[in-house]
């Protein structure tokens, strides 16, 4: 069993992160004598509800008030609770983004929040209740940690390593069922701020996020039948980053494909951009994302492929980013 | 502290909001004027307190909603012990631990406040928590009239009323004026004794610079009805400094060398 598990939940193929997580939260519960959960009438739709069924005690539902939702929380957490919050991303970050800074992160509070509907997940909801700025805005929240889990079974390990970190952390989860990208809850490693391993390669890196990462993983096989290696790093934690994966990929690779279910400005791959720009390596980004635009309407699946988000527009973009020549920059050896 | 020493602290206070805003040149002193008697009896005689030891989990909990009246909040703290009374002289200064807006990095104050109507949330969040660990302690909360024109205020009003929580007791700085103008011409809140009976709380109205009403009100408290309670009280902005007194613009202005002259004449404690 995986480093720091005492239980694991298997049957999770055939659930959405949403319904894993809000049997992990129960389980924890039992752990965690202090954890208690609210909502703002999304008990069901967030799967927090849950809990409710083994500790009426310990769950509140505030009703349509998500301002008053994370001050509460705050309030509990400063009196020694665990609060764990879930609403739609939508709200938690954007409509009560000051909440989140002010309530939350600037004084220290450690509450967990687990916002669902994340990214176009939620997709024939339509563009209000898709939310392609969460990483943004959350990334600029000092103190805070952001999550962005690929799968159930990674949101399963992310909430259970969320309890015992210290500080407010935001995990971000999607709606819709995403295909199982692990095994089990056990047949991976997993730790908040460092970088999955999936592929290894030597001609160019996939960095992928939340629901991108399976079709990242699909879309490197495809690749290989064209005869290109192509390494996979499954980015969960956007902050803290993961400074020294990032940096073997661009040793490794020096092409970089980020994707993540968010604008492309300030998001996962904005801070891969970072890391790059701080370390002086020479290599190519390119991002994928919504090209800072609103979302449209459709399935879920539909969506990721319209934004090529999925393993078609991940193949068409590491075509793209295969042709650009850079080899007649005879120095890059020297700069390595 | 008998009724007479609360009067005199009160007095204390007020020349120490005025001092302090003159010394920093800004901040909040309109508000921190009319709110300053509650304030007294609350620290002086209300709570339960250890200012030697503010962390003491026996300690009731002061949430300034309104956290833009710093400067009577800090006044009683240091007045209170929880810091030489030196340090208020480093208001809003580089390197103190005093800001404009209350911070945890001053010792008692429990909340950073600021932004207007976040503070009665957190401070519903922590009378649940009570609540649900069984713990005895009291939250006190103190807004602003103006500050009721959030509608954050609203959601926080009904769960409080929703979840009973009779440990808790806000205080309302009825005023009647905020930044630009007052506040029954800008967005009006009354009548606001029948619009908090509405959401399930106990309203008592009282002089908000009358001292006996108003340890009287809070001696009454908790009541243990299920119910929580508003203290409305109806004050007079810059209370204690005549040029001050119901006028809008003193809201967030410190006054000038003159000014400050006149004010610590009519704030001086009367020859005995």
């Amino acid at each position: 069993m995986a480093k720091g598990l005492t239980w694991t939940i298997d049957d999770a193929d055939h659930m959405t992160q949403a319904e894993i997580y809000g049997e992990v939260l129960t389980k924890l519960g039992y752990e965690y004598k202090n954890l208690v959960a609210l909502t703002a009438d999304l008990a069901g739709s967030t799967k927090i509800g849950r809990f409710q069924k083994d500790f009426p005690d310990r769950f509140f539902n505030v009703g349509i008030a998500e301002m008053n939702l994370f001050g509460m929380a705050s309030g509990m957490a400063a009196s020694g609770l665990l609060p764990v919050v879930s609403t739609f991303a939508a709200f938690a970050a954007l409509r009560c983004a000051e909440h989140v800074r002010t309530d939350v992160c600037y004084q220290k509070r450690n509450v967990k929040i687990i916002a669902t509907h994340s990214g176009t997940s939620f997709g024939q909801a339509g563009t209000t209740h898709h939310c392609t700025e969460d990483l943004a805005v959350m990334r600029a929240m000092a103190g805070m940690t952001v999550i962005a889990p690929a799968d159930a079974y990674e949101t399963a390990r992310a909430v259970v390593a969320a309890m015992e970190w210290d500080g407010p952390v935001y995990i971000r989860i999607g709606r819709s069922f995403e295909p199982p990208l692990h095994k089990s809850m056990d047949s991976f490693d997993f730790e908040i701020g460092k970088a999955i391993k999936l592929r290894e390669g030597t001609d160019i890196t996939v960095i992928a996020t939340g629901r991108t990462v399976p079709g990242a993983v699909e879309a490197a096989e495809m690749a290989a039948n064209e005869g290109l290696s192509v390494k996979v790093l499954d980015l969960h934690t956007i902050k803290p980053i993961d400074v020294e994966a990032i940096m073997e990929a661009v040793m490794e690779t020096r092409r970089i494909i980020t994707v993540e279910d968010h604008n492309v400005y300030s998001g996962m791959g904005s801070a891969v951009a970072d890391v790059i720009a701080a370390s002086g390596k020479g290599c190519v980004l390119k991002k994928l994302g919504l090209q800072d635009e609103f979302s449209i309407v459709g399935y879920p699946d539909d969506l990721l492929h319209y934004y090529k988000m999925d393993a078609d527009g991940i193949v068409e973009a590491i075509g793209q980013v295969m042709k650009m020549d850079f080899e007649a920059d005879e120095d890059w050896e020297d700069e390595i | 502290m008998e009724l007479g020493d609360l009067v005199r602290m009160a007095r204390q206070i007020r020349r120490d909001i005025v001092t302090i805003t003159h010394v920093a040149g800004s901040g909040h002193p309109g508000g921190s004027l009319s709110s300053a008697d509650f304030v007294t009896a609350l620290y002086f005689h209300k709570l339960r307190h250890r200012p030697e030891d503010p962390h003491w989990e026996g300690r009731d909990r002061v949430i300034f909603s309104k956290g833009h009246v710093a400067p009577v909040l800090y006044a009683a703290l240091a007045r209170s012990g929880y810091f030489p009374v030196a340090d208020l002289n480093g208001l809003r200064r580089l390197g103190s631990h005093l800001q404009g807006h209350p911070c945890t990095c001053t010792p008692g104050v429990e909340v950073g406040t600021g932004s207007l109507g976040q503070g009665l949330s957190v401070a519903v969040g922590m009378a649940m928590a009570a609540k649900l660990d069984g713990r005895p302690n009291l939250f006190y909360c103190v807004n602003g009239d103006g500050e009721l024109q959030e509608g954050q205020i609203w959601e926080a009003l009904m769960a409080a009323g929703h979840y009973r929580l009779d440990n808790l007791l806000t205080f309302i700085d009825y005023n009647n004026l905020q930044i630009d103008g007052e506040v029954e011409k800008v967005m009006g809140v009354a009548p606001l004794a029948d619009k908090l009976r509405a959401f399930r709380w106990e309203v008592v109205g009282v002089d908000g610079h009358d001292m006996s009403a108003l340890v009287a009100a809070l001696d009454a408290f908790p009541r243990n009805d299920g119910k929580p309670t508003a203290i409305i009280g109806r004050t007079v902005k810059g209370k204690g400094v005549s040029f001050m007194e119901n006028i809008a613009g003193w809201h967030g202005k410190a006054p000038n060398d003159e000014q400050y002259a006149q004010a610590m004449r009519e704030l001086a404690d009367p020859e005995v």
